[in-house]
This record gives C-alpha cells, sequence and structure tokens, in this order.
C-alpha cells in the first residue's frame, strides 16, 4: 500500500463508512484511509457512485398530492381558523 | 412540484412574512402552503399508516394542530419541519393506537452488503476485498425513474423497517438537514447516520438485485 503509516481500509470496512464519508463525519485519518483505498480500488468507486445514485434517484421520485376533497376540506378548516381569530368575536 | 420554492408568484417564502400571511387570513398562502407541503407530510404519514385515506386525515390533522399552535411555534427549526414534526408525532401515535406497529425494535446491526459478497479474511492477498463485485446498472439516472424501475424503488423504500424509512424519506426525499431530522424524530446525530446508511444500502441493494445483482439481502 501507499502510506505505511495507515492501515487499510478493506472494501468490506469501507461499504459501511460510505454516509459517513458523504455527510463528512469520518475523522480526518480514516477519510484518508477511505480515498487512498477508492483510488485503488476501482470496484468500490463504482460502488460509491452506485451509492451517490442511489441518493440522486431517491431525491427526484414523484411526488405525493392531496385529494381535492382534502384540500377542499382544508380550506373550510383555514376560514374557521381565521374568523374564530378576528378581533371582537 | 418543488416542495421549497412556491411556484406561485407572490407568495412569501421566508417564515415570519408566511407566518403574517396566515395569521392575517391570507387564503392563497395557506393554499399554496398545502399544496407545497403535501408531499412531505405524506410521506411521513404513510410510514406509519399503511392506507393512503387515513395518511390524508393525517395530514389534515396535523394542519389543524399547526394553526391551533401557531401562536407558540418557537422557531427552532423552519416552519416546515416544525409542521412534518406534527405529522411525524399524530402518525406515531395513531399507528400505536391502531397496534398497526410496536416500538420499533431494536434492530441487529445488518451489514450494508451481504458478507459473502467479500473474500474471507484469511484470503492471502485481498482479505475482505470484494469476491462478487456490484452488478453495473443504466447509468443515465432517467432510465431509474422510468416506470417499472421507479415501482421497484418505492417497494424497496416501503420494505423498509419504519424507523429507517423515516430517516431516509426525511433526509434524501425531502431532503431535510441532518440536525432537524434528529430534532424532528427524536434521534441522536450517530443513530441518525445509522439508520440512514442502513436505508440507503438497502435501497441500492435492491436496484442491484433487479438488474440482475446477487445481493441476499
Amino acid at each position: 500500500m501507499i502510506d505505511q503509516n495507515l492501515p487499510e481500509i478493506p472494501c468490506r470496512e469501507l461499504v459501511e463508512l460510505v454516509t459517513e464519508y458523504l455527510e463528512d463525519r469520518l475523522p480526518e485519518a480514516d477519510r484518508r484511509r477511505f480515498e487512498i483505498h477508492l483510488e485503488q480500488c476501482e470496484v468500490c468507486r463504482l460502488y460509491l457512485e452506485q451509492f451517490r445514485q442511489t441518493i440522486r434517484v431517491l431525491g427526484r421520485l414523484p411526488e405525493e398530492s392531496l385529494s381535492a376533497e382534502a384540500r377542499a376540506a382544508l380550506l373550510t378548516t383555514f376560514r374557521g381558523w381565521t374568523l374564530a381569530r378576528r378581533p371582537g368575536r | 412540484m418543488n416542495a421549497h420554492v412556491s411556484n406561485t408568484p407572490g407568495i412569501p417564502l421566508d417564515d415570519d412574512a408566511l407566518i403574517g400571511a396566515l395569521r392575517s387570513g391570507d387564503e392563497r398562502v395557506f393554499v399554496d402552503l398545502v399544496q407545497r407541503w403535501a408531499a412531505p407530510m405524506l410521506r411521513i404519514a404513510l410510514v406509519h399508516l399503511g392506507n393512503r385515506a387515513h395518511a390524508e386525515e393525517i395530514v389534515q390533522e396535523a394542519w389543524l394542530t399547526m394553526l391551533r399552535t401557531l401562536d407558540r411555534f418557537e422557531r427552532r427549526s423552519s416552519l416546515r419541519t416544525w409542521v412534518i414534526g406534527i405529522v411525524v408525532n399524530l402518525a406515531r401515535s395513531r399507528a400505536r393506537t391502531e397496534r398497526r406497529s410496536v416500538p420499533f425494535p431494536e434492530e441487529p446491526g445488518e451489514p450494508s452488503v451481504d458478507q459473502a459478497r467479500f473474500l474471507p479474511a484469511n484470503h492471502p492477498r485481498w482479505p475482505h476485498h470484494w469476491a462478487i463485485e456490484p452488478v453495473r446498472w443504466p447509468t443515465p439516472e432517467d432510465d431509474l425513474l422510468a416506470g417499472e424501475t421507479r415501482q421497484m424503488i418505492l417497494d424497496a423504500i416501503a420494505a423498509l423497517p419504519p424507523s429507517q424509512r423515516e430517516v431516509l424519506v426525511l433526509r434524501d426525499l425531502d431532503g431535510l438537514p441532518a440536525a432537524e431530522v434528529c430534532n424532528v424524530l427524536g434521534l441522536t446525530d450517530t443513530n441518525q447516520r445509522v439508520l440512514l446508511h442502513r436505508a440507503r444500502s438497502r435501497v441500492r441493494g435492491a436496484v442491484e438485485r433487479y438488474f440482475g445483482g446477487t445481493e441476499a439481502k
């Protein structure tokens, strides 16, 4: 391995650290070991890219929306709330 | 529709202005918020309530609670996060009442990837390195978001244990910051990250399996 002072992270351990790495929560020494491993390991680079892609896809899933009935009921609720707050009532 | 930014012109964006508009009875602002926040509110309600109609009821109840307690809103989070937190509490308590879910069991630590896919510890050259590599899948994300593949991802999310699904929905689908998710769900920072990692790992594994992978989890 390139850096004799740093024990290597094996692939099996790296896959457990991906979220900590992406959230920038790895201690500096571990982050360096993580990145050294990535430089040398094409398979873990693929794994990381798939992980990132999964996160991007999750952020682009179609959105749910409320039924027209629920929206109408909520507007009635809001009108009632507004009326009840008027001074003098 | 983007949950963070209103598409309707003239709708205020910052919380102070929103609260002011609600207090003054501005229906346009209320309707816009109901629409814009429907997705995150429904998603988190659906974690605990299997049924769509029940989830909509919880969303309506949450808005009522929100209006009733608006004057006491302490602004320790954004208005949106606060409302989502109200949904979390209502949905969890409804689920408890209906005994649909027992309190979250402590899940045993589960590996992100099936351990059988790595070489043994005593491998002479590459201990604990990949033995069975991840299966490559189509790289354009649009392919993953189309039809059947998208449904497979939604199914994978639905199959997550509730504690993982709550975090995944709030962080990755709704884009809430980690600190607000911890606050809303009552989790420590570390716990939040562990649950998020397990959930993401499971969804990645499901995608891989769909494309012919050997992921056993």
